[in-house]
């Protein structure tokens, strides 16, 4: 793989330098940040679906709470060191999450449309009371992660660089996909699955290999979560449709659904108006995320960047995200 | 699996289990009605329906609290939910009806949220119900009971989905309503006022389900929290039975009331929520499974 010009690099250094930095600056913020980038690689795990191939998933926090309950378990079953069980939690919560992702992508990803959308809704909130009604899994009371062995304050900032390595790895990878190929591909499937599949694509294939991809990271991050929150509760964490479940979706939306970078901007802007919702309108935060999800659905459905090209096309030629997103247009 | 050893060992139990179910059902296809009016007419699938029947019942439960009798409530939850739903078409839903189905999804989606966490921060999250006062049926020597409010709030469901399709037959806003659902330009070339149409199409179905959720209030509880297993409810008899079936609605209704209740009754309490939402998926999984074969045998 070529690198891009150092033209493209410019943004990335920047955002990477932050992420690195920003811990010591501001050390309160240290789980806000954290979250900051837990909700950048929601965005864009969804967008891989959502956005590039046109299948809009209610259910993807699925994967999250099932990679952060397999991590949750190996930790507590297995009586390794606190970081070999976490880093094989992890692994062992990825790997279920693109098994659960592939079984049920064979059933699921045949259905067309809102049939999708629901059905995935419907999953997503499934796999939440299931999991709320086994004992294994702690039932409705939840569970709790093994203790952070290191000093006061580092359970924060280790988690913190956990989830920004994940954010930092998920980007070029899924810039590295929409890239080739499968970028192709999946775009065809978003403008014309029929079509593309008379081509001779095997659709059912990209679309089981997208859901997997997105999976995978939403299987690892699970288990950084689950440990960063210190409790899971099967519906208010670890399978939260109606706060992470939606949240993914809207931040995709509110930067740009279909375009790389529209994601991250839309996940940094999200993150930072709910931390100033739960900071100043304590009580009725959710009243309020409620109607911004309105608000944004209803007047910003292309989203910051889908009106920036709009509005500057030419600027946009040549641009960062020009090459990924807009395939077949 | 011992309770389905239970229910062999006592038949009567299966008939108590039966007879719930039906009565639950009728209440379900009240809703459910009014998705597959919405998503007939005007091509949207609003997912806060659930809250509607949800805001239903907190109307009936006020009225109940300020002394009105809970069956008096019913028409006047229905009426107070018209407004809300002609309001929320005003001000929301008719800036989406044209867009495509998924921005309207997420858009009634978010409106679910938002109506939940307003009935959370103005209600509170108790679980509440307004109490009828009605008696207990005792039917074959103690060993089935039906609660008398079941029996009338499936009368009442009955009574008002009857009522809806009159209305949609004979009135002229219901004629209007259904042209609109065949063909809504050739509609609007008649002379009919499309958006005028919708603004009464959501209005309708708000209120239907503002009726189905006072019937709720009475029978069972209301809380926050419980619109989405209703919306998805509705969602699942609507894709069973077809748009515009109505016989087909009720069946779907009845048939998910039982099973959901002999479900409950052999996986527990606790699995029903589950039950309900795994039955969605199957139910998408095994649709798509089916049109899958017709088309093959098509081409």
């Amino acid at each position: 793989m070529k690198l891009p010009p150092a033209r493209e690099l410019a943004i990335p250094a920047v955002v990477l330098a932050f992420g690195l930095v920003a811990p010591v600056l501001a050390p309160a913020y240290r789980s806000q940040m954290a979250f900051l980038w837990v909700m950048v690689v929601f965005a864009l795990t969804w967008d891989l679906l959502g956005g590039q191939m046109g299948y809009n998933s209610f259910g993807n926090i699925l994967f999250f709470g099932v990679g952060m309950y397999a991590c949750v378990v190996v930790q507590r079953d297995l009586h390794l060191g606190y970081y070999s069980a976490l880093f094989l939690g992890m692994g062992v919560g990825a790997v279920l999450a693109v098994a659960v992702a592939a079984v049920i992508g064979s059933g699921l990803l045949g259905l067309r449309g809102h049939y999708f959308a629901i059905g995935t809704l419907g999953i997503g909130i499934a796999a939440g009371e299931l999991a709320s009604g086994w004992d294994f899994v702690g039932g409705g009371g939840g569970m709790v992660p093994p203790l952070f062995p290191g000093a006061v304050g580092g359970r924060e900032t280790f988690f913190y660089y956990l989830s920004f390595a994940l954010a930092v790895i998920t980007f070029p990878v899924l810039r590295w996909l929409y890239s080739g190929r499968f970028g192709l591909a999946i775009n065809a499937i978003r403008d014309d699955e029929d079509k593309a599949e008379a081509m001779g694509l095997r659709t059912t294939q990209y679309k089981t290999t997208a859901w997997c991809v997105s999976a995978f990271f939403l299987g690892l991050m699970g288990g950084v979560v689950g440990n960063l929150v210190g409790f899971i509760d099967p519906r208010e964490v670890a399978f939260a449709g109606s706060t992470f479940g939606v949240w993914m979706v809207l931040m995709a939306i509110l930067g740009g659904k279909g375009t790389l970078w529209g994601p991250v901007l839309g996940a940094v802007i999200f993150h930072v108006t709910k931390e100033l919702f739960w900071t100043y309108l304590l009580g009725w935060q959710r009243v309020a995320l409620g109607l911004l999800i309105v608000v944004i659905v209803v007047f910003f459905p292309r989203g910051i960047l889908g009106w920036a090209r709009e509005r500057w096309p030419e600027r946009f030629g040549h641009g960062v995200d020009e090459a990924a997103s807009e395939g077949g247009r | 699996m011992d309770n389905l050893r239970l229910l062999f060992a006592a038949p009567p139990l299966s008939l108590q289990l039966l007879l719930d179910g039906i009565l639950i059902g009728a209440i379900f296809a009240l809703a459910a009605y009014g998705m597959a009016l919405v998503w007939g007419v005007m091509g949207l699938i609003n997912v806060a329906q659930g809250e509607l029947v949800m805001l239903g019942g907190y109307a009936a439960y006020f009225l109940y609290r300020a002394g009105i009798h809970p069956l008096l409530g019913v028409p006047v939850a229905a009426v107070l939910l018209f407004f809300l739903g002609w309001a929320l078409y005003r001000s929301v839903i008719f800036r989406v009806v044209d867009k495509d189905l998924f921005i309207s999804i997420l858009a009634t989606y978010g409106l679910s949220i938002l109506l939940q966490q307003l009935a959370n921060g103005l209600f509170g999250a108790n679980v509440r119900t307004a109490e009828s006062g009605f008696g207990t049926l005792v039917l074959l020597g103690g060993e089935v009971t039906i609660a008398e409010i079941k029996l009338i709030s499936f009368g009442a469901a009955l009574l008002t989905g009857a009522a809806l399709l009159v209305f949609l037959r004979r009135s002229r806003m219901g004629q209007a309503i259904r042209a609109t659902a065949q063909n809504a330009r050739a509609a609007r070339v008649m002379g009919i006022d499309t958006d005028r149409v919708y603004a009464w199409t959501f209005g309708i179905n708000a209120a239907i389900c503002g009726a189905s959720g006072a019937l709720v209030a009475m029978t069972w509880i209301v809380h926050p929290y419980l619109g989405l297993p209703y919306t998805v409810r509705s969602f699942m008899i609507v894709i069973l039975a077809g748009l515009g079936n109505v016989l087909g609605v009720l069946a779907a209704a009845l048939g998910l009331g039982v099973a959901e209740n002999f479900a409950g009754f052999i996986l527990g309490a606790e699995y029903q929520a589950a039950f309900i939402f795994g039955l969605l998926v199957v139910i998408l999984v095994w649709r798509r499974f089916s049109l899958a074969r017709q088309r093959r045998y098509l081409t």
